[in-house]
């Protein structure tokens, strides 16, 4: 196994005349739970999807688990658990049935499978509404669905854009300590979010970036004390001038 | 190829269909409907409707007498109006191109042919010393107007190559041989569309492809799985899978639904697992075809408009709609014409499973379907994801 879970250096992302991601340079560690901060537009996704090999990048290098993203592609997808900002599941299939198909595609043995979706399930507080249609799950519901579509193989590395939003603070706390143990376990997580209160109580390290590139790196503590400030987003408003989320 | 994967998601697919109104009534019960009303409106209804008879002539005339008569009596038979008459060397190649469709009916002229009639004229009035003889007729039982109009306008023909202009109610030397092969009485317009709804009902499968993948992309489950393991293979291979196992369910359906209502195919259990395998051949042609849809529309909404682009033709001119002999050409080009030619030749003509244009029918699609699949796939990975 590689030193580092995930490498990026160097990294430039331009659609266009959009520069997405403008020379970013970070290493996270196994067992590391990172948050990638940023307003919208930041690069946040970008840099995520170019990690899960579905965009490539402009310039530099990235590597997943010591595999490079673009030249060892098939490599780097067994390895990791993805969960897009758009939820995308099944809406004929039951809660059940979605994580089960993502299961099945990650080749989790069968008799592994079963057990452990139920225990994902009560884990993540939905054994009342699994057995459902996805189509009729409420946004929340949905999300805890994804979450688990992206975990239920045990991957390696987890990259999680936004695994959160529009989750209520029960079921949101529930997803937390679920990826704490994940974690503990020894997976690599990179999730961003919007909610600065998330990264400061989940994330070992936060990076804020804004138009591409990272403006500041380190744990939630260290980045408000060295800008004297209470709290990640006064962090940023004091890095940036801009407000980093509104009325969340 | 993971097996497991390819199952997982031919599972899922097949999940789609029957758990989504729409594609459940696209993909089995159009077919199911159709077929029963279809089958309920046309099984009462004679086959009207007025072609020309494509009508073998095999002349083995010959002998002592130089075989005048023989020519005449052909003579007259081209002349008839709505007859082409081809000419053929021997029985057997004659018969064949009857069971193939490709004649309504055979006639054949006995050697002693030119020598009845001559003994007829010398002694017109003593039929002791006729030399009889039998001419063969033989009549397309899968053409219900070929059964019932040639029988008697070979007669006529006859009886005006011996009299001239006169009378038809004379004794005659030639007797016309019971034409062994007419199943007439009993058909109906339905048995004729039958086979055809086949081929309708896979077309439409086109339809269910490029939707199911059009709203795969539009979710973004494209962009999901191509994040995981699963190679493009083996999602291709499942499309196909699943697809292939609708177009057997849909034989099964429409199969069952028609012998319910009556209708009896002229075939046996090999005429009937044929048929599963063609239409399944054909499946690959319309998963092709659907491919080549999700690659050229922005949207699934698109999609169902492109999609009529490839089922329209194919539904008009190479399924059930009898719009006569210009469909019948057109429907050379239709990959549904062959699957409706070769359960017609089965069917219909109640001909064996040996029969070389079947086979044919069953190469060709297999050719188109696995040159129109190869190309959907290469167009469908170019367009990629988005
Ligand atoms: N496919 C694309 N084509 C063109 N521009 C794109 C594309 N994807 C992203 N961008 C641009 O790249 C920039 C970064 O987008 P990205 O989705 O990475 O932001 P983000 O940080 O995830 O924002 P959010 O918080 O809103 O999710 C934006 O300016 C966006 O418009
Ligand atoms: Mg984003």
């Amino acid at each position: 196994m590689s030193e580092t879970a995930i490498t990026i250096s160097n990294l430039v992302k331009r659609f266009d005349d959009v520069v997405a991601v403008d020379g970013l340079d970070l290493e996270i560690k196994w067992g590391e739970l990172f948050g990638l901060l940023g307003p919208n537009g930041a690069g946040k996704t970008t840099t995520l999807n170019i990690l899960n090999t579905l965009l490539e990048m402009t310039e530099g290098s990235a590597s997943v688990g010591g595999y490079d993203v673009v030249e060892d592609a098939d490599k780097v997808r067994e390895l990791i658990g993805v969960c897009p900002q758009e939820p995308s599941y099944y809406g004929f299939l039951s809660g059940r049935e979605n994580i089960e198909l993502f299961g099945d595609l990650h080749g989790v043995p069968k008799d592994v499978l079963d057990e452990r979706i139920d225990d994902l399930i009560r884990k993540i507080g939905l054994e009342d509404h699994i057995n459902r249609r996805a189509k009729e799950y409420s946004g929340g519901m949905i999300r805890r669905v994804s979450t688990l579509m992206a975990l239920v193989h045990d991957p390696k590395v987890a990259l999680l854009d936004e695994p959160t939003v529009a989750m209520d603070p029960v079921s949101r706390r529930a997803v937390w300590d679920f990826i704490r143990e994940l974690k503990d376990n020894g997976m690599a997580i990179i999730l961003t979010t919007h909610y600065m209160e998330e990264a400061e109580v989940l994330c070992d390290r936060v990076g804020i970036i804004d138009e591409g590139r990272l403006i500041a790196l380190g744990s939630p503590k260290e980045l408000m004390d060295k800008y004297e400030a209470e709290d990640l987003e006064e962090v940023f408003i004091k890095l940036t001038g801009k407000k980093l989320t509104e009325g969340v | 190829m993971k097996t497991r994967t390819v199952m997982a998601l031919v599972k899922k697919n097949l999940k789609g269909t029957t758990r989504e109104p729409a594609a459940l009534f696209l993909v089995i019960l159009f077919p199911l409907l159709t077929t029963v009303a279809f089958g309920l409106a046309f099984g009462g209804m004679d086959s009207g409707g007025t072609s020309e008879f494509t009508i073998g002539v095999v002349n083995m005339d010959s002998g002592p007498y130089d075989s005048v008569w023989a020519e005449s009596f052909v003579g007259n038979l081209t002349e008839v109006n709505g007859t082409i008459v081809t000419h053929y060397d021997d029985n057997t190649t004659g018969q064949d191109d009857l069971l193939n469709g490709n004649l309504d009916a055979l006639v054949v002229i006995p050697e002693g042919f030119s020598e009845s009639c001559d003994s007829y004229w010398q002694t017109p009035g003593d039929s002791g010393s006729w030399i009889n003889s039998t001419v063969e007729l033989y009549v397309d039982s899968g053409s219900m107007i070929a059964g019932g109009a040639i029988p008697p306008l070979v007669q006529q023909v006859l009886l005006n190559t011996l009299f001239g202009e006169q009378s038809m109610s004379l004794e005659l030397p030639i007797e016309i041989g019971s034409p062994s092969s007419v199943v007439v009485s009993d058909m109906t317009q339905w048995d004729f569309m039958a086979p055809g709804m086949f081929a309708f009902a896979g077309v439409f499968l086109i339809m269910t492809v490029s939707q199911t993948l059009g709203v795969e992309r539009e979710t973004g489950l494209l962009g999901r799985m191509a994040t995981t393991p699963v190679t493009s293979s083996e999602y291709m291979v499942s499309q196909t899978l699943s697809n292939m196992i609708l177009a057997l369910a849909q034989v099964a359906v429409i199969f069952t639904s028609s012998i319910l209502i009556g209708y009896q195919p002229d075939t046996s259990l090999a005429g009937l697992v044929f048929a599963f395998g063609i239409v399944s051949l054909f499946a690959l042609t319309s998963v092709g075809l659907g491919l080549i849809t999700a690659v050229l529309s922005k949207s699934p909404d698109v999609a169902t408009g492109i999609a009529f682009i490839f089922i329209m033709p194919q539904m008009f001119f190479g399924t059930f709609m009898p719009l006569g002999a210009l469909s019948e050409s057109i429907g050379k080009f239709m990959p549904s014409g062959y699957v409706t030619h070769a359960l017609t030749t089965l069917f219909l003509r109640g001909a064996p499973i040996t029969t070389f244009s079947v086979w044919m029918d069953l190469l060709i699609l297999a050719v188109t379907g696995i040159v129109v699949l190869v190309v959907g796939i290469v167009l469908f990975k170019k367009r990629g994801i988005k």
